[in-house]
């Protein structure tokens, strides 16, 4: 279906194309004037009324057509009395018997049945498709062909509509926000619904197991995300500790002492380094960093588990040096050469000189390079998955197990998605405050860094 | 006097000022160093940790191939010999790859060989079918215990149950060392076979496909979407409110956690309009909006750089402002734009949260030949793998990484050579 409707769509687009092209020439010598514009913006408004339509079409098909027909096969179901079904389970099996006559071998009637429902809706549904595409593309093209007239301005129309579809383009960023921001909060409500919010933010309890059928002795599931929120911070400090020396101590030695070669060198592998995908760095504090960090903290008397928040921290850190290093080094290279050699005029040298001149000067900027590494650190994923563990410890030693807000998004994400339990809804909570923190943390933070900027400019 | 005093104070001090200067310039320096250190460190760990996956252990097996056992005659079709009966070929041969072997011993001799020795009997058998009644010496997978007991990677030394072969297992390993019937080959499985809960028979072709396809998504969502939306806000935007507000939302939207664009796929593509699960097109879909922002501002950056000269020359001898901006600013940046989503790119290839929030995590052991089929990821698979308990994935996961980082290197030096080769400096 997907390769020949592209066929279908490209010769619409090709002979859309032509067949405006050839009818406005001929239009214009029947009349005996010259059109407006070039015969190409004729044949570009022909085909634009012809294409346009057409995919959107195209893609409310593709998206809606699986659901409006597995709503009609189930509700069409003959359900035999007594028998209970899963509806998720039985679609699956409809699906997997209409796609592959083999497997209907033992299975009930009314699931063949189903099954042969199914594909003759498919089939509907495809030839139904085909038609209508076919149908909109030449309503499309009739209606345009009627503007087809040299007296038309067919190159301000066309303008016009690039400005459309420029503006189109603009807005899916605004859109993305949107449907984030409306996602997250709407899965958050459900969730708040059946959890009190106090309870979310400020109970010490997570305890996510709740009984998944009625009569099931299992302890209610407590949801407090206070030592999900101190696992993070923990693992952030970690991490800060290593990053924020190394990343601001390489930043000055490449702005102030490095020599040009150097900084050639130097500037791409740290950028390797930020290139390196973060389930990478998970494998590294996973293989080598962990059993490191557990045999050091058994030589020190110290009980370190496998995983712990410090070797996630340490790799963590590891990965945001190039971001801090690249950001503060841009910083430190725009406070103006004027503070520099006034500081160096009167007889200070150059570690005086950036102690005291430079880094107060390029405080605020350094600050902001601060926050964004620190947002990233708490929105960072894989390597916390990887390393750090599961299970919620409210503690302060880095040793230990810690678990963070990203972890436990993707702990209640992995398993059976069922929308109905608080377990799975809680994973929209936690990425609402996720979503928030970094959000605001960035904003304060480019703030910052924009108006450092204006006070050198 | 005085002022000799006042001079080796003078002296002292300065020898103490630079000494500070000094060791000030050292501590960037180390700090510097340590972080390339790491990058060495990084690398050779995976390095060491995956280069014995690109080998495989095979062990060489005399096979009958009796038509009695197979249930063939010599004029059997192909479709016949398809339907053999080549697990008891198989059968036959385990129990008489040792003489003289017992019940409990057969069993033990079992486990030395992979799940996929029937399989490769079978091939052997297809493409040779005049070996009917034969006996064949063929070289076959061993079984990921055997494999990485003899690269070194598993112990020997650890009490009897914490191996996972035996002592008798460990003499018969010997014993085919011994005898030459066992060597190591290149692990042409690793590049044509997709996941397998088997370590010796799994590969990264299923998972390279899925991120293939995936990217494919990505680039032809998000190019002309952001090539679009950079043109608009550098050369049409009118300078108001909207336009601050999607500017400030784009720069924003770039440092938004990639888990919470999983959120999004699963929240809304996948939930609301019903796209399929754990395929390239939702995976693709998702991580296009995530690298959008990161396009749009490379895409600006090469837009911005096209000097205004440029688009006055053509607005003079008449062109209109979209004439112009689409015949001669846009062509002229291309390149840079290129380069930008290229680089958007890379960072797709190496996203795992999100995917994994659309379920591109399922256990998917074929390789996938379309965007609406289940499939996995490379960065995914890396997950996998390193979670597995399996000692033989561990291998596998470091050379995956080796596979997606080789791919990332590509991906950058095309990059790099399109900014040399096109970029005009003004």
């Amino acid at each position: 279906m997907f390769f020949w409707s592209l066929v279908l769509i490209a010769v619409g687009i090709f002979s859309s194309f032509i067949y405006g092209r050839s009818r406005i020439k001929l239009n214009s010598k029947k009349q005996g004037t010259k059109s407006k514009s070039l015969p190409n913006y004729y044949a570009q408004y022909v085909l634009m009324w012809c294409l346009f339509p057409a995919l959107i079409v195209y893609f409310s098909w593709a998206i809606f057509q699986e659901q409006i027909i597995q709503n009609i096969v189930i509700s069409n179901f003959e359900y035999i009395e007594g028998a209970v079904y899963n509806e998720g389970l039985l679609l699956a099996e409809i699906r997997n018997v209409a796609n592959n006559p083999s497997f209907a071998d033992g299975k009930s009637i009314e699931i063949i049945n189903a099954a042969s429902h199914y594909s003759s809706l498919r089939q509907i549904s495809q030839i139904s498709f085909y038609t209508s595409i076919i149908i909109i593309m030449l309503l499309g093209a009739l209606y345009a062909s009627q503007k087809l007239k040299p007296e038309f301005h067919a190159q301000h129309t066309i303008e016009k509509y690039i400005q459309y579809i420029l503006i189109f383009c603009s807005s899916v960023a605004i859109f993305t926000t949107i449907g984030i921001v409306f996602s997250l909060i709407f899965e958050s409500l459900r969730f708040f619904a059946e959890v009190s919010i106090f309870e979310f933010l400020f109970s010490t309890e997570w305890y996510p197991f709740i009984p998944i059928r009625e009569g099931q002795t299992a302890a209610e599931g407590s949801f407090g995300a206070v030592p999900i929120f101190a696992g993070t911070f923990l693992v952030m400090v970690v991490a800060m500790c290593v990053a924020a020396p190394l990343g601001l101590l390489t930043a000055i030695y490449l702005a102030e002492y490095a020599s040009q070669r150097v900084r050639k060198i130097v500037k791409p592998l740290l950028e390797i380094l930020a290139g390196i995908p973060t389930i990478v760095y998970g494998f590294f504090a996973f293989v080598s960093v962990a059993p490191f960090v557990k045999a050091f903290g058994q030589s020190i008397g110290i009980d370190a588990s496998p995983t712990s928040a410090l070797a996630a921290g340490m790799v963590m850190g590891v990965m945001i040096i190039p971001f801090i290093s690249s950001l503060s080094d841009d910083v430190i290279n725009s406070v103006p050469q004027s503070l520099r050699e006034a500081s160096l005029g009167i007889g200070a040298n150059k570690a005086e000189t950036i102690k005291k001149v430079i880094l107060p000067a390029a405080l605020p900027g350094i600050v902001g390079a601060f926050l964004l590494a620190i947002s990233r650190a708490i929105g960072e994923t894989m390597i916390v998955v990887v390393a750090a563990g599961t299970a919620p410890n409210l503690t302060g030693n880095p040793f230990e197990n810690v678990t963070t807000v990203t972890v436990q998004i993707v702990v209640a994400l992995i398993g059976d998605q069922e929308f109905d339990n608080p377990r799975t809804l809680s994973a929209f909570a936690l990425g609402l405050v996720l979503f928030v923190i970094t959000l605001f943390l960035n904003i304060i933070a480019l703030q910052i860094v924009k108006r450092y900027r204006e006070r050198y400019e | 006097m005085n002022n000799s005093v006042a001079k080796e104070k003078i002296v002292s001090l300065r020898k103490k000022r630079s000494l500070e200067d000094m060791r000030f310039k050292y501590y960037g320096f180390t700090a510097m160093c340590l972080s390339l250190a790491v990058l060495v460190f990084l690398l050779y760990t995976i390095f060491s940790k995956g280069y014995t996956a690109f080998q495989k252990t095979i062990v060489l097996l005399e096979v009958d191939y009796n038509q009695e056992v197979l249930k063939l005659t010599s004029d059997s079709s192909d479709e016949e010999m398809e339907k053999g009966k080549f697990f008891r070929v198989k059968k036959q041969a385990i129990e008489n790859f040792f003489p003289d072997l017992s019940k409990s011993d057969i069993k033990l001799v079992k486990k030395l060989f992979s799940i996929n020795v029937d399989n490769e009997i079978k091939d052997y058998f297809l493409d040779n079918p005049e070996v009917i009644n034969t006996k064949q010496q063929i070289w076959v997978t061993a079984h990921s215990d055997v494999d990485q007991l003899l690269k070194g990677n598993s112990r020997r030394d650890v009490p009897e149950d914490r191996r996972k072969l035996n002592d008798i297992q460990l003499s018969y390993v010997d014993q085919l060392v011994e005898e030459n019937r066992v060597k190591q080959v290149f692990n042409n499985f690793f590049f044509t076979k997709a996941d397998s809960r088997h370590p010796e028979i799994a590969g990264v072709a299923g998972s390279f496909m899925g991120s293939l396809f995936t990217l494919f998504t990505v680039f032809i969502l998000s190019f002309p979407v952001a090539i679009g939306a950079s043109v608009y806000l550098e050369e049409f935007a009118p300078k108001n409110r909207i336009t601050e507000l999607i500017e400030v939302n784009i720069s924003n939207l770039a440092a938004v956690p990639s888990i919470v664009f999983g959120l999004l796929g699963l929240g809304v593509l996948l939930n609301v309009f019903g796209l399929p699960r754990s395929t390239p097109l939702v995976g693709g879909s998702v991580l296009a909006l995530m690298t959008l922002p990161t396009i749009i501002i490379a895409c600006r950056a090469s837009l911005k750089a096209v000097p205004p000269s440029i688009k006055e020359g053509a607005l003079a001898v008449g062109a209109t402002k979209t004439q112009a901006v689409f015949h001669h600013v846009v062509p002229l940046a291309l390149p840079g734009t290129l380069t930008g989503t290229i680089i958007g790119l890379a960072q797709a290839l190496g996203e795992t949260a999100p995917l994994i929030m659309i379920g591109m995590i399922a256990f998917i052991p074929n390789i996938p030949t379309g965007l609406t089929e289940p499939s996995a990821a490379l960065p995914v698979q890396i997950y996998l793998w390193v979670e597995s308990a399996e000692r033989g994935f561990q291998e596998k996961s470091a050379a995956a990484i080796m596979v997606i980082l080789i791919f990332l290197f590509m991906m950058n030096a095309i990059a790099v050579f399109l900014r040399n080769r096109f970029e005009r400096k003004w």
